[in-house]
């Protein structure tokens, strides 16, 4: 590893330092600064568009093809468990039914 | 619920399914650490100082490349904006509250954290809010450095073929579709899961940003539209 272990320390503690700021940052003012309404508008959308963006590179990109076809089994499972979220309601049993649903399909594959 | 104990123990409640997802996470994340040479303080300390594992686990796959310092500390803290945007949004919740409680607050901000609060803070007005936050938030930080530390001292001995790192995703996802609320948020997250498919290969892990600065716009978009008809 051509990175010392020193070099890395110092990384991480900047990474450290520099999340912890933009986790602070709107936290940490204790003045309603005014935030533009088309700002407010769209902090809604974060959770959505953050977590999608999260979710999607890793099921597209991370699986193994079914049977020659464009789509990965993490898709399907991750399809599934995306159903089973939206009748469900429960975290439980999606990761449950995620997880599940992707060794079944690597164990049929 | 103004009464911290019933506060806390909501927000323990609420969080206390995604922990199933943030086991395999940190343990992920510890096994990771040491994967890429890391020693068992730094991969333990790494968990503590910087608390993100999304890009933790980025962090690592850079240092296995031996990247350079300055696109490591660049990445991770690109995939760390979203912070800055989950920061806007639960700050006029705690505006209320002293700078010694919103200072630790701060350090425990987490997507998970965020999506139960933020949601939960929507829908009921009369809630503790600081108390319920910390039972879902600090619980969570336990989990995870327990989970990370099992991970760093086990390290190998989790087999890949269980596919446990499709937790991760998986995690993301359970908080993704409640997030779901309206015909603009479901538009938001298409657009946004479409462009950071597309831009996956951007360097510094700007797909992300960009997917998520996309699918905000879409969602106003569809939004303004809905207004207007």
């Amino acid at each position: 590893m051509l990175t010392g272990i020193g070099l890395l320390w110092l990384a991480f503690v900047l990474v450290g330092l520099g999340t912890y700021l933009l986790r602070f940052s709107f936290i940490g003012l204790s003045e309603r600064a005014a935030l533009p309404e088309g700002f407010k508008q769209g902090l809604r959308f974060v959770p959505a568009a953050v977590l999608a963006a999260l979710v999607a590179p890793a099921l597209v990109y991370d699986g193994t093809a079914l049977g020659g076809w464009l789509v990965s089994d993490r898709l399907v499972a991750g399809l599934l468990a995306v159903l089973v979220a939206w009748q469900t309601r429960s975290v439980l049993l999606t990761l449950i039914a995620g997880m599940v649903g992707l060794w079944m399909l690597q164990w049929l594959a | 619920m103004h009464r911290p104990r019933l506060a806390f123990w909501a927000g323990l409640q609420a969080i206390a399914p995604i922990l199933l997802g943030i086991v395999p996470f940190a343990t992920i994340a510890g096994a990771a650490a040491v994967g890429a040479g890391l020693p068992e303080t730094l991969a333990l300390g790494l968990s503590v100082i910087v608390y993100a594992g999304a890009s933790q686990l980025a962090a690592l796959e850079l240092v296995r490349q031996d990247a350079p310092v300055f696109v490591i500390v660049g990445t991770a803290l690109i995939i760390n904006l979203r912070f800055l945007m989950y920061s806007a949004s639960l700050a006029p919740h705690f505006q209320a509250l002293p700078l010694r409680w919103r200072s630790p607050l701060a350090y425990v901000l987490t997507d998970q954290a965020y999506a139960v609060s933020v949601s939960r803070f929507t829908d009921d007005a009369g809630i503790s809010r600081g108390w319920y936050y910390l039972g879902a938030a600090v619980p969570m930080w336990i989990t995870w450095q327990a989970s990370n530390a099992v991970g760093v001292f086990l390290g190998a001995q989790v087999p890949p073929s269980w596919s446990l790192d499709f937790a991760i995703p998986l995690t993301f996802l359970a908080l993704l579709v409640p997030a779901l609320k309206s015909r603009p948020a479901v538009l938001a997250a298409l657009v946004s899961a479409g462009v950071a498919v597309g831009a996956a290969a951007l360097p510094l892990n700007l797909g992300l940003l960009l997917a998520a600065f996309a699918g905000i716009g879409a969602g106003l978009l569809a939004d303004q539209h809905t207004r207007s008809s």
